[in-house]
């Protein structure tokens, strides 16, 4: 018999409402047992009274009124037989269920995922959509947030299925020329299924192309603030993300390291990262020079691979001795004079922000929320996109061997090429079957002396 | 006369003769039983051996020292290599045969067959000892014969049912009695039984034939033998002819469908679709105008012809009308009748990957038996079984669970797919080979049937002295010449002041590396290194099909390893499924009903999820080998 599972599916600690969920074939009767016999009607919130069991020292007693959901298998989030107690939330509550729960029998706490891998394993949903449900939950931003809503509903997974579909046609008439060899198959079919298998390439192409939205999206944008030393990096870090995160101080170069922290920006998840001061030309020999350098290095290569390079100036230093920020000014970049209220010895066209009394900010967070718009605007996919490295690397290979078959000369290393970009596509969702190939060949030609 | 045996087979067919050459071939002392030694080797269907996929099999066959490829060598009437341009890979070998000629030479081949008795009587009934295990036969003259291991190959003769039009006889096949008591004991061992229908087109007399109207179908010249033991089919080849059915035709058929047992509800088996018959090919595919018929001789001095493309179950009459509407075909003289036969067969999920029945060990089944079609099919199934029932026989003082088994995997060879895929998916339709069911198909090609197999059937014990001699004598030359190819190599440059052109990387390239592309031939760089004339044809053939897959082989051999990994994972063959966590109802009855014996065998069922792969797999790994308590 396979276990009936349990967890408290709301935060823990004190609200208003605690949500514990029960799934599996004894989800009705442990429900029955709670309800003392109840008629609980499927899909119907029912506000009812729940005992402690005879088997339980306080029999009888009340444990609390809860609203009540139950939902028959197979329509269910996981697939199986589900009951949703809505409780009152305090952890005093929560704490008797989940013991309770754990007394009856068959019974026990889930695992984390499991409520997904279930809902997975009774084929409520393929790969692309569990992994949706885990990037719902850990949504932070309503971008986020909308694109894992978009995959969950089978956005990325339609998209996949179909492209399956068109390279098992492809692969189903190369075969059906290879193993119905003396048949009379129509004269050129294969060339509208070599002119598909192309067009399917530059599909995926296309959707390749979306400057990693998706991934960015859903792994947050990379923002990199440098400057000179003393410029006031950690003070704009900290204004930006409202709480003490950098070690801010007057002795120039104290951020030897760099330090990431997670903002919300307009929607868009950003990963701001401080770094060390630049100064690498007058450098000593001392440990404090060596940790200061190392940390410098780290600082370029974090701008390198940056999403957008902060330029910070400090205004109330002349620009020529801060020549190695300004070098590193591309289209990745946005320059920001700080100190504006100092006199100032910096006069190029640039946005102006004081750290000291927070003024421009609004306009700097302003400027990265185009910059990241164009960012995302340039991608040339609609709607779904990639969302993860392992999609992109299976696709890739997809295309790949797509591409040499293309190419090919041979009949069999054609269809062996499609194949494998058949089980590339398969690994992001499931899998695909000899058995479908035939099916496709015996629907479509007229196969038998 | 002798009464006891090492192993019976019952049953002349393809898959009986195979069997039984196996068997005695791996030493054990065999009788192969039949109503009438005289239809051992009779081919009831149509008159060829090979094709697509299934030229493969009777490779594999040949290479493990098997009878098929060297008999078909013997009455081979017009040979074509198929897919000859589509790539070493899928190129399969198929010959017309003589009927007569085939029936003779396998008569005799198995005559002449060291530790093999011919026996003309039929099976009655198995006997079974006090603890019910496989003891012998009983024949219908009524003589118990003994026996450690028993193999049935009777075909189609379970309840079958001929059709044509409203008649149906109960029968095997026409003109021969179903045997009756041996399907009772099948029965009563409670094996699982499904349904199937095959049919076959009338036999027309080549005489009233009008060749004029046909158009010629010649075989290949020189024709490329089967066997790897035969030098030069000295058979005579004729040519074939193909002719097409006509609006008219189709006409008459669709006016008369409500006369066809498949469409009136007569018929409740599954036919397959790959072989469908005419009234089937003329509703499904409605816009088809016309479907060509191959006109196949049955013998050089046999005037029958079998019309391959037109198998029906119409009434006799309207069979007459529409064959006379056919070009060619205005005059012709019917010799017998077209029909349909409905059949049971044994699931072969029932079965162990050697071919044993699961429930009854010492008892094996092979060929149509187990749902698939064709002799090649059969054949494959029939080597499998008797070298099993041979190897089981050999140690009748062991437990039959520790004794040694020969089996193949879907690495190894077609027959490891054909069985592989009969054990885990079962034959919802009758089974019948193709290239495409075999997931490394650019490995198990035909022309490297050999050097996949001979050596493994010569550590087996099942191939004879003259193979493995001959075998030996090839493999010394292919690895000295591969040697060579592979230790001479040339730069761009040097490669160029010949005249070969080629991507300047600088890289060295072996001569191995080179014949990889489709722009150099042997003969360009047999003018560079003028030794590589020494190598034979034969060699250099095999050398340059290698050399053409060598891009492939690392990712093919890269997917094999991961296959072994799964099919290493064994899952006890008692496992209580019902202790799997997270499996669906429906996964676990699919695993019940097949019980694979490896993770690998259980990813291959069809509707078993990757995620319930996972499962077993946790649970096989957390609780080992251990044997449950229910």
């Amino acid at each position: 018999m396979i276990d009936t599972i349990f967890a408290l599916s709301s935060a823990r600690g004190r609200s208003g409402v605690a949500v514990i969920r029960v799934s599996g074939p004894q989800a009705h009767q442990s429900l029955c047992t709670l309800v003392h016999g109840k008629t609980i009607e499927a899909r119907k919130a029912h506000l009812c009274k729940l005992y402690y069991p005879q088997t339980h020292a306080m029999s009888g007693q009340v444990i609390d009124h809860a609203l009540v959901l139950s939902f028959d298998g197979p329509h269910s989030f996981t697939g199986e037989d589900c009951v949703e107690y809505h409780c009152h939330g305090s952890p005093a509550v929560v704490q008797d269920m989940l013991s309770l729960l754990a007394t009856l029998e068959n019974h026990r706490m889930a695992e984390p995922g499991e409520f997904t891998r279930r809902a997975f394993e009774n084929g409520k949903m393929d790969l692309t959509e569990a992994e949706a449900v885990a990037d719902l939950i850990h949504a932070e931003t309503s971008l986020q947030k909308q694109q894992a809503l978009i995959q969950m509903e089978g956005g990325l997974s339609s998209i996949y299925r179909m492209w399956g579909e068109r390279l098992k046609k492809g692969l189903a008439y190369l075969e059906a020329s290879i193993d119905f060899a003396d048949e009379e198959l129509p004269d050129g079919f294969l060339t509208p299924i070599l002119v598909d298998l192309s067009d399917l390439n530059r599909d995926i192409a296309h959707h390749l192309d979306d400057n990693r939205r998706g991934e960015r999206l859903r792994d947050g944008f990379s923002v990199v603030v440098i400057g000179v030393p003393n410029a006031g990096k950690s003070s704009l870090i900290n204004i930006l993300t409202q709480r003490d995160v950098a070690i801010v101080s007057d002795v120039s170069g104290t951020t030897r390291d760099v330090i990431e922290t997670h903002l919300d920006i307009a929607g868009y998840p950003v990963i701001l990262s401080d770094t060390a001061g630049l100064r690498s030309n007058d450098l000593g020999d001392s440990d404090h020079d060596k940790i200061e350098s190392e940390g410098i290095v780290r600082a370029l290569d974090r701008a390198k691979s940056a999403d957008i390079k902060i330029l910070l100036i400090d205004g109330s230093v002349p620009l020529e001795k801060q020549d190695d920020i300004i070098q590193h000014k591309d289209e990745s970049s946005l320059v920001v004079i700080n100190k504006s209220d100092l006199p100032q010895k910096v006069d190029i066209d640039a946005l102006k922000i004081s750290t000291k009394n927070q003024s421009g900010i609004e306009d700097l967070l302003a400027s990265i929320k185009m910059k990241l718009d164009d960012l995302v605007g340039s991608a040339s996919g609609e709607g779904v996109s990639l969302t993860r490295a392992r999609h992109r690397q299976n696709l890739s290979d997809a295309t790949f061997s797509i591409e040499r078959a293309l190419q090919g000369q041979q009949l069999d290393l054609m269809a062996e090429d499609i194949r494998l970009a058949m089980r590339a596509l398969g690994k992001i969702t499931g899998r695909v079957d000899v058995e479908d190939l035939l099916d496709v060949i015996f629907n479509d030609f007229c196969i038998g002396k | 006369m002798e009464n006891s045996f090492d192993v019976i087979v019952i049953g002349g067919g393809h898959a009986g003769c195979e069997a039984a050459a196996a068997s005695a071939r791996m030493g054990a002392k065999t009788a192969l039983l039949t109503h009438k030694i005289e239809t051992i080797g009779v081919m009831s269907c149509n008159p060829a051996i090979g094709g697509l996929g299934k030229g493969h099999l009777v490779r594999e066959i040949d290479a493990l020292d098997g009878i098929m490829g060297r008999v078909i060598d013997q009455a081979g009437i017009q040979y074509r290599m198929l897919n000859a341009s589509k790539g070493a890979a899928v190129r399969g070998p198929r010959a017309q045969a003589d009927r007569k000629l085939y029936r003779e030479a396998m008569l005799k081949t198995l005559s002449d067959y060291p530790n093999l008795s011919l026996i003309g009587e039929g099976a009655e009934d198995l006997i079974l000892n006090d603890d019910g295990e496989i003891s012998g036969v009983m024949t219908s003259e009524g003589r118990a014969l003994q026996a450690h291991a028993v193999v049935i190959t009777t075909g189609t003769f379970l309840r079958g049912i001929i059709h044509r039009g409203k008649d149906t006889i109960s029968a095997g096949r026409v003109g021969e009695k179903p045997s009756i008591g041996l399907a009772e004991t099948l029965e009563r061992l409670g094996l699982p039984l499904g349904r199937l229908k095959t049919g076959t087109p009338a036999r027309l007399d080549g005489r009233t034939i009008n060749w004029d109207a046909c158009t010629v179908q010649p075989g290949d010249n020189p024709p490329v033998p089967f066997s790897f033991m035969t030098d030069k089919i000295t058979v005579p080849q004729i040519p074939c002819h193909i002719t097409h059915t006509t609006e008219e035709t189709h006409k008459i058929i669709r006016d008369n469908i409500h006369q066809a047992p498949l469409y009136s509800g007569q018929i409740k088996g599954t036919g397959p679709r790959y072989c469908p018959s005419i009234e089937d090919k003329i509703m499904r595919f409605a816009d088809k105008e016309s479907h060509q018929i191959f006109l196949e001789p049955e013998g050089l001095d046999d005037h029958t012809v079998y019309p391959n493309g037109i198998s029906n179950a119409l009434p006799i009459d309207v069979q007459e009308k529409f064959l006379r509407t056919i070009p060619g075909l205005e005059n012709v003289e019917v010799l017998e009748w077209a029909y349909a036969i409905e059949y049971d067969y044994v699931d072969p999920r029932a079965l162990k990957n050697t071919l044993e029945v699961k429930a009854l060990g010492g008892l094996f089944l092979a060929g149509q038996i187990n749902g698939t079609t064709g002799y090649e099919e059969a054949a494959a199934q029939g080597l499998v079984a008797g070298i099993n029932a041979a190897l089981q026989a050999s140690k009748a003082d062991v437990s039959r669970e520790t004794v040694q088994t020969f089996t193949l995997d879907r690495s190894e060879a077609y027959i490891g797919v054909l069985i592989d895929d009969l054990i885990t998916r079962g034959a919802p339709e009758p089974y019948r080979m193709f290239t495409s069911r075999a997931e490394y198909r650019l490995k198990l090609r035909a022309d490297n049937a050999d050097q996949r197999l001979t050596p493994i059937g010569i550590e087996l014990g099942c191939v004879g002295d003259e193979r493995t001699k001959s075998w030996s004598d090839k493999s010394d030359r292919l690895s000295k010449a591969l040697s060579y190819v592979q230790s001479i190599d040339s730069t761009p440059n040097e490669l160029e002041k010949h005249g070969v052109k080629i991507n300047k990387d600088g890289r060295r390239r072996t001569i191995y590396d080179l014949l990889s592309y489709h722009t150099i031939t042997w003969d360009d760089l047999a003018l560079i290194w003028p030794k590589m004339n020494e190598i034979s044809s034969d060699i250099r053939k095999q050398i340059e099909i290698d050399a053409n897959y060598a891009g492939y082989m690392d990712r093919q051999d890269a997917d094999i390893k991961a296959f072994k990994r799964d099919e290493n994972l064994t899952i006890p063959s008692d496992l209580d499924y019902s202790l799997v966590g997270s499996l669906s109802n429906e996964v676990r009855q699919k695993l019940e009903t097949a019980s694979p014996a490896t993770l690998g065998a259980a990813s291959r069922i069809p509707g078993v999820t990757p995620a319930a792969i996972m499962a077993l797999l946790r649970h096989v790994k957390m609780n080992g080998t251990k044997t449950h308590v229910a």
